[in-house]
């Protein structure tokens, strides 16, 4: 990018909130997220940066500029569950990557906010996309926990994080009994022991140093532990350091959603039955390329899903009963899923969301196989991703009330040949503009009898 | 797909990920070894299936090679394509007929790049069977000898991305990875029963990162790219000099290409490094069929063109490994507008199974650059241009009478994602059928376990 770019990007960075715009799209193709399907001939609204009304029938608010959608999809933007945006650059150029610590003395505490870089090009990638938030989880990589992961918005600007510490990440199954030592057994065990020393050190004051009284308020609704911040606490503990029993304290508490990485059938029977050790638990589960096999249990046990949606094969022996009808059934059986896990830069880019999404309604077409409505298909990546996330109503939907992120797109936007035409966050239009697509305007001719490609920008 | 435990592991896979070669079969090494030696030693044994002699009518048809016929009439008989036309073609007697009405059908599509067998699933160590990464050159191995012909990702590939042929290279690791082999997509209890009939062979080669990487890390010779280059020139040199008195397998795949009998399938990302490839093609004296992962092809579309090279893409992976930073989804537009061959590849399990897609966002993101490129064209990047690459395409990869018949009807659009094979036929057989459970195979690995049979 060019000097004169990056001074117009920081510009544009440094006055995006004012730069919110108040504007009404009318005569689009609408599809809300929320599930239902698409209408034609409808109208959103968008004041102060958040929805104010989306369908038919909807009126434009005097002097409200009003933009001609006919021919246009307009959506809320995608929520991307599962990612690693922000936290790479070249994935295979470790300098790079952020996404897993195998050499840290830990692992639970780790925390993904102060690696994030809004500035990867993979951020703008997947914003020109149509993806305007993400989850963004580091990888188990030391112990079995990934540590906490953040929500964040794709703005073009220096702020992502939009809830630090949104999550933790634990991976049991094959992943987990590798890094317990080699077996589920050993995995459970150290993760029944971690949760228990968390419930000990949040509940017992002699171990809790002289921690300051008050919590240390950082703006989220999860403030660090006193103790995090006392170098005065000493404590007999044999598994976790302090750090990684803080963390896991509002894990047991039910205060911070525990994001559970298993595949295999008997492996989410194992996950829902910890809720009956530790009730506080407020868990998601993550893969369960097996799922649809205990579909019934997990909708009784009200956890929600988040799936790879293509996962066919077995590439392992916890995937054995992987199948692209796998969400359909679980959605069928009443569980709340979202596609995510795809944190890729390769076919399972998170990109490819929607993609992924339409091939979800493809299914519906083929005799035994299970699928998704185009409504639940799109909801999949939008409005349930982020009820997930704990932002239900208010992200991945347009609905009064709601942010301002929406797609204008020059199709419909789970087919391949569809592009998002303009971008908006929070209100705020989007640029256009990345790493890529310049290189396309560079290569769009190879005429390089007057100057070198250097000089063609 | 990557799962977030392998999260990891998978980004130094990716790092190795992409490699090239091909099979052949009925290679003549005349030019090397004097004595009898057998040059097809592991010869194909598949037979074509029984099929009866069918008429797909009333289909949107692309043969293939560009053209598109709306409401067409395709004719297949005893293997083979026995006429593609317009609705008033002629159906001869004890056709059965198959109303395509709102369906489309294209030939049987081909990937070139693919490591089922080699690395099948589920993707445990003991299947790991793709690189022999003991030696920066293994041009003596051939992919053909780790085939595991019960992967299931066979059936996916046929079931969901309607490929009847592919080529199983040797992964990414060496310099020179070894000869490639090419299968029917059809379920067989050996190898050479889904070895196609004639294909030739290919020798993988690789650019760049991971022949370095792989060795540079084992303190061995090449850890830099002109260590990579200095190690191919020598060994090439090598082959050359060898007299032929005594078999050496390494040195009869080398002489094989040299001869011409043998194609070569080069992993290499970076235009700089195809540039070379070229000069070092003429220097030793072969010839490069297509760059595979070339997501650089776009910036010397025009040497690529005057060299006629093919290039096997991906439509949009980028940013995984430093020589990929720079892939676009113009890609295969600008390699297509610029006259030169596109292929687009999958060197996945799952991708594989939706080639159809990737070509249709590549299309798409020529169509936003500018540039247009008709459906007709696009389906010729996954089925002729693939089979050309290979050296088959006088057997398949179009709709032309005498070819074999390896078609897909699809339920709708092939390029939309709303659209799933419906029937797939290998040699006229039909092998898969969507309305038909049984006609779908389940390889022996899943017999008996979780989701046998299912519909994946």
């Amino acid at each position: 990018m060019s000097v004169r770019l990056l001074l117009g990007a920081a510009l544009l960075a440094l006055s995006a909130p004012a730069m919110a715009q108040d504007f009404a799209i009318t005569n689009a193709t609408v599809a809300t997220g929320d599930g239902s399907e698409p209408q034609d001939g409808a109208t959103v609204v968008v004041r102060a940066g958040k929805v104010v009304a989306a369908g038919r029938g909807v009126a434009i608010p005097a002097g409200m500029q009003a933009v001609d959608g006919t021919g246009k999809w307009v959506t809320p933007g995608v929520f991307a569950a599962m990612t690693n945006l922000g936290l790479f650059d070249a994935g295979g150029v470790q300098e790079s990557n952020d996404i897993g610590a195998r050499n840290s003395p830990f692992g639970a505490a780790l925390d993904v906010v102060p690696a994030l870089n809004p500035a990867s090009q993979h951020v703008a990638v997947a914003r020109n996309a149509g993806i305007t938030r993400a989850s963004v989880f580091g990888a188990p990589s030391s112990t079995i926990f990934g540590g906490q992961g953040a929500v964040v918005d794709l703005g073009a600007d220096n702020r992502m994080v939009v809830r630090p510490r949104a999550f933790q990440l634990v991976t049991l199954g094959e992943g987990g009994a590798r890094l317990a030592g080699g077996s589920r057994t050993s995995a459970h065990a150290l993760f029944r022991n971690a949760l228990r020393e968390a419930r000990q050190y949040g509940s017992d004051a002699r171990i809790s140093g002289g921690g300051r009284p008050a919590p240390v308020q950082t703006g989220d609704d999860i403030p660090i532990d006193p103790r995090l911040v006392d170098n005065t606490t000493a404590r007999e503990d044999v598994l976790l350091n302090r750090f990684d029993a803080a963390a896991l304290v509002p894990v047991v508490n039910g205060t911070q959603t525990l994001y559970v990485n298993v595949e295999r059938a008997s492996d989410i029977l194992s996950v829902l039955a910890l809720k009956r050790e530790f009730p506080r638990l407020k868990m998601v589960i993550v893969g369960a390329s097996e799922g649809w096999r205990v579909a019934s249990e997990l909708a009784a046990a009200g956890v929600p899903v988040i799936a790879q949606p293509l996962n066919d094969l077995p590439a392992s022996f916890e995937q054995l009963a992987a199948t692209q009808s796998n969400v359909g059934r679980m959605v069928a059986a009443g569980v709340e899923v979202a596609l995510g896990g795809l944190a890729g830069t390769t076919g399972d880019q998170p990109a490819n969301l929607t993609q992924f999404a339409g091939n979800l309604v493809a299914l519906t077409k083929v005799p035994g196989a299970s699928g998704l409505s185009w409504g639940k298909a799109f909801a999949a990546i939008s409005s349930v991703p982020a009820d997930i996330a704990g932002y239900g109503g208010r992200m991945g939907v347009l609905a009064p009330g709601a942010a301002g992120d929406l797609v204008v797109w020059d199709g419909d936007p789970l087919e391949l040949a569809s592009a998002p035409e303009r971008i908006f966050i929070d209100g705020v239009e989007q640029p256009r503009v990345d790493h890529r697509t310049r290189l396309r305007d560079r290569y769009r001719d190879l005429d390089d009898r007057d100057q070198p490609k250097a000089y063609d920008w | 797909m990557t799962t977030i435990r392998t999260a990891l592991a998978a980004a130094s896979a990716l790092a190795l990920a992409a490699c090239a070669a091909t099979p052949g079969s009925d290679t003549k090494s005349a030019s090397s070894t004097p004595a009898a030696v057998d040059a097809n030693p592991y010869p194909s044994t598949y037979r074509p299936y029984p099929g009866t002699p069918t008429a797909l009518v009333g289909a949107t048809v692309y043969d293939g090679a560009g053209g598109r016929i709306e409401n067409g009439t395709v004719l297949f008989a005893d293997g083979k394509v026995v006429g593609i036309g317009a609705a008033d073609l002629a159906i001869p007697a004890g056709y059965t007929r198959i109303d395509g009405t709102g369906k489309y059908v294209t030939p049987g599509v081909i990937d070139i790049h693919s490591h089922l067998g080699d690395y099948p699933t589920p993707s445990v160590e003991a299947h790991s069977d793709g690189n022999e990464a003991t030696s920066p050159t293994t041009p003596e191995v051939w992919a053909e000898h780790s085939v595991w012909p019960q992967d299931p990702g066979f059936t996916r590939a046929l079931a969901n991305g309607g490929v009847t042929a592919l080529q199983i290279l040797p992964g990414s690791a060496n310099l020179m990875g070894g000869r490639a082999v090419t299968l029917k997509n059809v379920p067989s209890r050996t190898m050479q029963g889904m070895k196609f009939p004639g294909a030739p062979y290919s020798m993988k080669m690789a650019c760049g990162e991971n022949p370095k990487r792989v060795y540079g890390s084992k303190g061995r010779m090449p850890s830099t790219r002109m260590g990579n280059l200095a190690v191919n020139r020598q060994t090439w040199l090598n082959a050359k000099a060898d007299d032929g008195k005594k078999r050496n397998l390494a040195t009869e795949t080398l002489k094989g290409v040299l001869a011409g009998d043998i194609r070569i399938q080069n992993h290499c990302y970076r235009a700089d490094e195809m540039a070379i490839v070229l000069d070092m093609a003429k220097e030793m004296g072969y010839k490069v069929a297509a760059f595979h992962h070339a997501v650089e092809s776009y910036k010397i579309a025009d040497l690529l063109r005057e060299n006629g090279v093919c290039s096997a893409v991906w439509a949009d992976w980028y940013g995984f490994k430093m020589e990929s930073y720079d892939g676009i989804p113009e890609n295969a537009a600008f390699i297509h507008n610029a006259g030169a061959c596109v292929v687009i590849h999958s060197d996945d399990e799952n991708g594989i199974q939706r080639l159809n897609q990737e070509a249709a966002k590549a299309q798409a993101a020529g169509r936003r650059s500018g540039i247009q490129i008709s459906d007709a064209d696009v389906i010729r990047w996954i089925t002729l241009n693939a089979a050309t690459a290979m050296g088959i395409a006088d057997v398949t990869g179009s709709l032309a009478p005498g070819k074999m018949a390896d078609v897909v009807l699809w339920n709708g659009d092939p390029l939309s994602v709303y659209t799933r094979p419906e029937k797939v036929w290998v040699d006229g057989a039909l092998m898969f059928d969507a309305n038909d459970p049984k006609r779908r195979p389940v390889s022996d690995f899943e017999l008996g376990q979780p989701g046998e049979g299912d519909v994946k």
